[in-house]
C-alpha cells in the first residue's frame, strides 16, 4: 500500500506541475501580449515594470515559468488587475462557497441515489426496476445549467417558495439553508442518477457472490443482507466515480454560482473574464483544479485501501 | 492460397452463417428495447430537424420584428418571439444546426485523435507511452468548463474555440481506452504471427489493431454526443461560445435566463431541445451498448 501511495501521490504532483505550466502557457504562448492580458490594457508603465520585475519577463521562459511556479506552490497567485488584491485572499474568501454547494447538490444526490439503486438491484428486471433505470437515465442526461434555469423559473419565479438569488443573510442560517436548496438541487440531480446506476449495477453483482449467499441460507434478515453485507462491497465503486466526476461536479457548481448569483469560485472566474481580470482567472483555475486533483487522488487512495488488486494496477 | 493468420483469428469463415443469425438476434433485441427506440425516434428527429430547417423554420431566425417582440406561445410564433422579436421556434430549429455541427465535427476529430494516440501509447515504445499518459491525466485535470474557461479568458469566445476545446478534453477519454485494448492485443498470436511474417509496426496498428479496438468506441461516440452539446450550449449560454445574432440553443436559454420574468419561454424552448437529444443519445446509447457489448450487458 505504501508503494502504491507513494507512486500515486508522485503521480498528482506531477499532474499539478503540468496543470500549471498549462496555466503558465496559456498566457505565453497563445496570441497577445502577456503583459497586457496580465494586467488589462490600461495598466501603468510602473504596474508594468514592477509585474516584468516580479514574473522575471526578461528572463529565458524556463525561468519564468520556475518563478511561477515557486509563487503558485507558496500561496502567491498574483493581484487583482484593478483593486491589486490579493487573488489568493480572493479566491479563498469564495471557496467555501462553492465547496459548501459541491458538498449538499453529491449529499442529497448520495442520500436518494444509493437507497434507489439498491431498491432497483433487489428487483432486477422488473418493472420498478425498470421505471428507476429509465428515471435514473432521465436524470443524468438533462444537463444541470438547464436544470438550474427551470427550478429557478419554476420554485423561485411561477411559484415563488423558494428564494433565488444570492446565498442568504450572513448569520442567518436558516436563510442559508433556504438560498441553498435549488442550486444545491440543481447541482445534486444528475448524480442521483449516476449513484443509482452504479449502486444497482455492483450489487448485482455482489449479491450473487457466495458469502451473500451463506448469509441466506442462514436465515439472516434480508434488510440485514443488503444494507450491512452486500452495500458495503458494493459502495467502492462509487467512491472512484465521486472523485472522477469530482470535476463535473465543480462545473455544475460553476453554472448554478452564475445562475442564482451566488458568491464561489465559478462566480469569481466568470466575473473576472467579463472584467478581463485575467490573474484572478488564472488563480481560481489553479485551485479548482487543484482540489480537483486532490479528490481524486484521495478517492483513488480510498479505494486502493480497500481493493488490494487496484494497487497493482500503478 | 495462402491464409493470413489474423483472418483466422479474427473472423473465421465457417462462422459466417452463425455470425449473420447473431447479428439478427441483436437486431431483433435492439428492436424490442423500449427505451432504446425512444432514444433512435429522438435522434433521427434531431438529425432531420437540423439538417432541414431552411426548409421546415417558418420565418428567418435572424429577422426582426419589432412590433411583435415577447410575445408568448400562439399559431404564429409556435415557441414565442424574443425581445428583438425573432421567431423562437425558427431560432431552436436552427441552433440544431450549430449543436449537429459541433457533435459531428468534435466527437468524430475526438475519435479520430484518441484511436490514433491510443494505438501509438499502446504499441510505442515505453517512454512514448508515459509521456503520452501524463499528458492524458493533465488534461483530464482540468474540469472541462473550468479549463474553457480559462482558455476563453485569453482568447475571447468563438465557435472555433469551443470545438478545439471540446476536441482536447474528449481526446484522453478515448485513448485511454484504446491504449488498454491496444496492450491487450499487442502480445496475442495473431499479431506475433504478423510480426514474424515481417510486417511493419505501421501495417499492425492500421490493419489489424485499430480495426478490433473501434467498434466499442463508436458506441462511445454515440454516448459522448450528449456531453459535447452540452459543452457547447453551457459555453454559449455563458456568452463565451457562440456569438450572437447566430441562434444556439445556448444562446436562446441565455436570451430567455437575461428576461426570465417576461420572456419565461424562452428558456423552455431552448432548454427542451438540449434535454430531448441528450436524452435521445443517451437511451440510444445504452441500448446499443446492451445489444453489441456482451460484457457490460452481463454486468446489468
Amino acid at each position: 500500500m505504501w508503494i502504491y501511495t507513494l507512486k500515486r501521490v508522485g503521480l498528482s504532483i506531477v499532474i499539478v506541475f503540468s496543470a500549471l505550466f498549462v496555466l503558465f502557457a496559456l498566457l505565453r504562448f497563445l496570441p497577445g501580449d502577456p503583459i497586457t492580458i496580465a494586467l488589462g490594457p490600461r495598466a501603468t508603465p510602473e504596474a508594468i515594470a514592477r509585474y516584468s520585475e516580479k514574473m522575471h519577463l526578461d528572463d529565458s521562459t524556463l525561468v519564468q515559468f520556475l518563478v511561477y511556479a515557486r509563487n503558485a506552490l507558496t500561496g502567491d497567485l498574483g493581484t487583482a488587475v484593478f483593486s491589486e488584491r490579493s487573488v489568493a485572499t480572493m479566491v479563498f474568501e469564495v471557496l467555501p462557497f462553492t465547496l459548501l454547494l459541491s458538498v449538499a447538490g453529491l449529499g442529497w444526490a448520495m442520500l436518494f441515489g444509493i437507497p434507489l439503486g439498491c431498491f432497483a438491484a433487489v428487483r432486477p428486471n422488473t418493472l420498478l426496476d425498470r421505471i428507476t433505470g429509465i428515471i435514473s437515465i432521465g436524470t443524468i442526461a438533462v444537463p444541470s445549467f438547464v436544470v438550474s434555469i427551470w427550478a429557478l423559473l419554476f420554485f423561485s419565479i411561477e411559484l415563488g417558495v423558494l428564494p433565488a438569488i444570492g446565498a442568504g443573510e450572513p448569520g442567518d442560517s436558516l436563510d442559508q439553508a433556504l438560498h441553498l436548496i435549488l442550486p444545491a438541487f440543481a447541482v445534486g440531480l444528475g448524480w442521483v442518477g449516476y449513484l443509482a446506476r452504479m449502486v444497482r449495477a455492483s450489487m448485482l453483482e455482489v449479491m450473487g457472490e457466495n458469502y451473500i449467499r451463506a448469509a441466506q441460507a442462514f436465515g439472516l434478515p434480508r434488510q440485514t443482507i443488503i444494507y450491512r453485507y452486500a452495500l458495503r462491497v458494493a459502495i467502492l465503486p462509487t467512491i472512484t466515480l465521486i472523485g472522477i466526476g469530482f470535476g463535473g461536479l465543480l462545473s455544475g457548481a460553476v453554472f448554478a454560482e452564475i445562475i442564482f448569483g451566488r458568491p464561489g469560485v465559478g462566480r469569481l472566474i466568470f466575473d473576472s473574464i467579463t472584467g478581463r481580470n485575467f490573474p484572478v482567472v488564472q488563480g481560481a483555475v489553479l485551485v479548482i483544479t487543484a482540489i480537483y486533483i486532490i479528490v481524486t487522488l484521495i478517492a483513488d487512495l480510498v479505494v486502493a485501501k480497500l481493493d488490494p488488486r487496484v494497487r497493482e494496477s500503478l | 492460397m495462402s491464409a493470413n493468420p489474423s483472418d483466422i483469428a479474427v473472423a473465421p469463415p465457417a462462422k459466417v452463417e452463425r455470425r449473420f443469425s447473431e447479428r439478427r438476434e441483436k437486431l431483433l433485441s435492439f428492436l424490442q428495447n423500449g427505451p432504446g427506440m425512444f432514444g433512435l425516434i429522438l435522434v433521427v428527429l434531431f438529425f432531420a430537424s437540423a439538417i432541414f430547417a431552411p426548409w421546415i423554420a417558418p420565418y428567418d431566425p435572424n429577422a426582426l420584428d419589432i412590433p411583435a417582440r415577447m410575445q408568448g406561445p400562439s399559431w404564429a410564433h409556435l415557441a414565442g418571439t424574443d425581445q428583438l422579436g425573432r421567431d423562437t421556434f425558427s431560432r431552436v430549429l436552427f441552433g440544431g444546426r450549430v449543436a449537429l455541427k459541433i457533435a459531428a465535427i468534435g466527437v468524430s476529430a475526438s475519435l479520430a485523435l484518441g484511436i490514433a494516440l491510443g494505438i501509438i501509447a499502446g504499441y510505442g515504445p515505453r517512454w512514448l507511452d508515459s509521456l503520452l499518459l501524463l499528458l492524458f491525466d493533465t488534461v483530464r485535470a482540468f474540469p472541462v468548463i473550468v479549463l474553457a474557461l480559462a482558455v476563453v479568458a485569453v482568447t475571447g469566445p468563438s465557435l472555433e474555440l469551443v470545438l478545439i476545446i471540446i476536441i482536447v478534453t474528449s481526446v484522453p477519454g478515448y485513448a485511454r481506452l484504446v491504449r488498454t485494448s491496444t496492450l491487450a492485443l499487442k502480445n496475442t498470436e495473431f499479431i506475433t504471427a504478423e510480426r514474424s511474417l515481417g510486417a511493419s509496426s505501421s501495417r499492425i496498428m492500421a490493419k489489424h489493431i485499430m480495426p478490433n479496438v473501434v467498434g466499442p468506441l463508436l458506441i462511445l461516440g454515440a454516448m459522448d454526443v450528449p456531453v459535447v452539446v452540452t459543452v457547447e450550449a453551457g459555453l454559449s449560454f455563458l456568452g463565451l461560445g457562440v456569438l450572437p445574432p447566430q441562434a444556439s440553443w445556448g444562446t436562446i436559454l441565455n436570451e430567455g435566463y437575461l428576461a426570465i420574468r417576461e420572456t419565461p419561454w424562452l428558456v423552455i424552448a431552448g432548454g427542451i431541445p438540449l434535454v430531448l437529444t441528450t436524452l435521445g443519445f443517451t437511451f440510444l446509447g445504452e441500448a446499443l451498448r446492451d445489444v453489441f457489448d456482451p460484457r457490460l450487458r452481463k454486468g446489468r
